[in-house]
């Protein structure tokens, strides 16, 4: 079965232990998360759940109805085939010395991402973009040789008037 | 008026209309127990072993149809409750256990008896709850019990810390339930079910698959009212065996690894199957992509998830079976599938279940089929897990509603005994036989203390073929023959028995089999009946394991099994 990266938007009640109910299924059914992002949403004591998942059609349908079976799960819609805005932000701190500073700076102004810490030997960069933007400056940075990156995991919206779920 | 966790618990028990709990209690619900004796409406019943605390309550809500409440202390003792629990998931049981937990302060400190319940149940309970303030503990019950019935029955665990248990707070049952994460879809949708019926109208071999679902939303009548009007033959599931009368003549036997081979040559031959209320588990579908080749499906269930899960669904219908099969009906035309049924007749001539005469041998298929004339197959009957499972499956021709009851989903040996406490106490006008492995009876028989202690009436059967039989067959058809730990020494059944004070009987021939069934009948309480077998008799047909249901193995033996079958019943 063919599978292809799909993006899960979840609202769960704002509950001790619901990530773990989140996470436990995700394993328990066999399932690799990609990421996952968790925040408040627009609506009282309720949660928005942002996974990308790996899967066939079938089994990311499969795992949207498990999810959706929980009792603290209010809605779940996979909205992969609909036209989104997906954004992560990540960290990236690099090696940077006086002769690969200024070639550095070049690469983060093209993707439109920030300097935000520098010191002697490092310069920190905050990227925001969607996934594969986040991949391709990771990939450029690295050949100056990465200290740490932090990514928060994507999150997503669907385009226009309507809500996403 | 001000209550403590404690009493705020049992009042909501007893708001429910709880009759009995069973457990065992210890340090960390000690004050719970204190509290029941203010409640002597709520009958507590003493297990051995907090896992037969489980499996009673499983057999007292197969029976009653009821939630089963079970109490046990925090650490070993919900450890303990854990395979029970577990049971009814994969059975779909509602079943309220409940947990007594270390005092909030100690909780993550590893205190004495501390352990993380909920954790460890999380995937294996419909929900659980970790009660934090006592003003939470009646919305809780109120939660857990609606949760635990409505929907897919499951397991709900409420751990309850030893300090919410006594502190103080209002008791209010009055509040409305807000659960946004939790509709159940009850009714199906009416263009599906037009859809469903057009093709039952249109097919020329339909067949129907009857699971647990319908013994669970007691859809009998809408069953019959379904297979007689449209003429389609009825196969069950393991679970679903009881759920419509077994010598019914559009009855078809059941499916799966040890189900009839007509009825899984049936289902091959199939061009439409209508599977309502089951969910395609392994054991009964056979190796996937074999199943069913020519058929169309329709699948009815309540779980939304269940739907495509492991088999391609045609016509796809969410709800609670009752009501679709209701709404259903009425789009149904009177038809009449005679070729069809025929040619059924002919497959079920030419692909009998075998004999249970066992060549005047001392089987246990002989003992069940005894058992079935003795009672009338009006019985409750509760089985462990083995061969005497699948023999009483196939041997015990069930025609009352619910009358079967075992584990099918987790296969938990030691199933037997517990769950004929709770079946017992859930039925107590008639005896339940237990029909036990003596493998199986092995690993839960100290429940013959609490069936002595409450006088309960069971009639315990075991069969005794000195070997875990059912792994023992594998051995001789896959591994070569090498018994590796499958002998299996037993106790005197007899002697044991006569140590609670239970009267029992070894049988050892054919000829005293009946007058033993007849003596066990009539002693009014607990009987246990020791019956010594053949070694080594195997379980017939065999789907082997990978193979798809038309490559069935049938019986060496090729003696027919015929009943007597009626047209109404
Ligand atoms: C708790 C548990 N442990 C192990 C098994 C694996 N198992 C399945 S059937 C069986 C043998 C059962 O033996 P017995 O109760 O004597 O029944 P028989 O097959 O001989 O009728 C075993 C060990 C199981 N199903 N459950
Ligand atoms: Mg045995």
């Amino acid at each position: 079965m063919a599978t292809q990266k799909h993006t899960i938007v979840a609202l769960v009640l704002d509950k001790p232990g619901v990530f773990n109910r989140i996470s436990s299924l995700f394993r328990r059914r066999g399932f690799n998360m990609d990421s996952i992002a968790v925040g408040h949403s627009e609506l009282h004591n309720i949660s928005r759940v942002t996974i990308v998942v790996d899967g066939s059609t079938v089994q990311v349908e499969q795992v949207r109805k498990q999810l959706e079976k929980n009792i603290d799960v209010v809605k779940v819609t996979d909205i992969t085939q609909r036209d989104t805005i997906t954004r992560e932000l990540a960290l990236i701190k690099v090696h940077a010395n006086p002769g690969t500073r200024s070639e550095i700076i070049q690469i983060v102004t093209i993707f439109r991402a920030k300097i935000v810490d520098v010191s002697a030997d490092s310069l920190t960069v905050e990227v925001t973009g969607d996934t594969p933007k986040v991949d391709t400056l990771y990939k450029l940075l690295k050949a100056f040789g990465i200290k740490e990156i932090a990514r928060t995991g994507c999150i997503a919206m669907t385009r226009g008037d309507n809500a996403s779920i | 008026m001000k209550m403590t966790g404690s009493q705020i618990l049992c009042e909501s028990l007893t708001k429910e209309n709880v009759e009995v709990i069973f457990g065992i209690l210890g340090g960390s619900i000690l004050p719970l127990y204190d509290t029941l004796t203010q409640y002597p409406q709520l009958r507590h019943v003493l297990v051995r072993h907090e896992q037969a605390a489980a499996h009673a309550a499983e057999g007292y809500a197969r029976v009653t149809g009821k939630p089963g409440v079970c109490f046990a202390t925090s650490g070993p003792g919900a450890t303990n409750l854990v395979t029970g629990i577990a049971d009814a998931y994969l059975d779909s049981t509602p079943v309220v256990a409940v947990t007594g937990q270390v005092a909030t302060p100690f909780i993550g400190k590893d205190a004495f008896q501390e352990i993380d319940i909920t954790g460890i149940t999380l995937p294996i309970t419909k929900h659980n709850y970790l009660v934090s303030d006592a003003s939470f503990v009646a919305q809780t019950v109120k939660e857990a019990f609606y949760v635990a019935k409505s929907g897919r029955p499951g397991p709900i665990l409420i751990d309850i810390p030893k300090d919410i248990q006594v502190n103080q707070s209002e008791f209010d049952y009055t509040t409305k339930l807000v659960m946004p994460g939790y509709k159940p879809t009850l009714n199906g949708h009416p263009a599906q079910l037009k859809k469903a019926a057009r093709l039952i109208a249109d097919a020329r071999k339909p067949v129907i698959i009857a699971g647990h679902g319908i013994i669970i939303s007691e859809a009998y009548d809408e069953l019959k009212e379904l297979a007689e009007k449209a003429q389609i033959p009825v196969i069950t599931t393991l679970l679903g065996i009881s759920s419509f009368p077994g010598s019914h003549i559009l009855s078809y036997g059941w499916l799966g690894m040890h189900g009839m081979a007509y009825s899984n040559k049936a289902i091959d031959a199939a061009d439409l199957v209508i599977a309502i209320g089951m969910r395609f588990d392994d054991r009964a579908t056979g190796k996937v992509s074999g199943f069913a080749p020519r058929a169309k499906v329709i699948h009815i269930d309540i779980d939304p998830a269940e739907i495509g899960k492991n088999v391609k669904v045609d016509v796809p219908i969410v709800g609670d079976v009752k009501n679709v099969l209701k709404s259903m009906n009425k789009y149904i035309d009177v038809l009449d599938n005679r070729e069809w049924l025929e040619e059924l007749e002919e497959l079920q001539a030419k692909h009998p279940l075998g004999s249970f005469e066992g060549e005047g041998r001392m089987v246990p298929q002989f003992v069940i089929r005894k058992i079935w004339e003795a009672t009338r197959g009006e019985a409750t009957v509760v089985t462990g897990v083995g061969q005497h499972q699948m023999w009483t499956a196939q041997y015990y021709t069930f025609d009352r509603p619910n009358t079967f009851i075992t584990s099918g989903g987790l296969g938990t040996m030691g199933f037997e005994l517990p769950a004929s406490v709770g079946a017992a106490v859930g039925r107590p006008e008639e005896a339940i036989w237990c029909i036990a492995g003596d493998g199986s009876f092995q690993m839960t028989m100290q429940e013959l203390g609490t069936i002595a202690q409450e006088r309960l009436n069971i009639k315990i059967a075991i069969m005794n073929n000195g070997y875990l039989g059912m792994v023992r067959q594998w051995q001789e058809m896959f591994y070569g023959k090498r018994y590796m730990a499958t002998p299996l020494g037993c106790p005197d059944f007899v002697k044991l028995a006569g140590a609670y004070d239970i009267p029992a009987l070894n049988v050892t021939r054919r000829e005293d089999v009946e007058p033993a069934i007849q003596q066990a009948m009539e002693n009014p309480g607990c009987f246990l009946l020791n019956f010594v077998v053949e070694p080594e008799e195997n379980v017939y047909p065999m789907v082997p394991p990978g193979a798809s249901l038309a490559e069935v193995m049938e019986t060496p033996r090729k003696e027919v099994l015929t009943w007597p079958r009626k047209s109404t019943l």
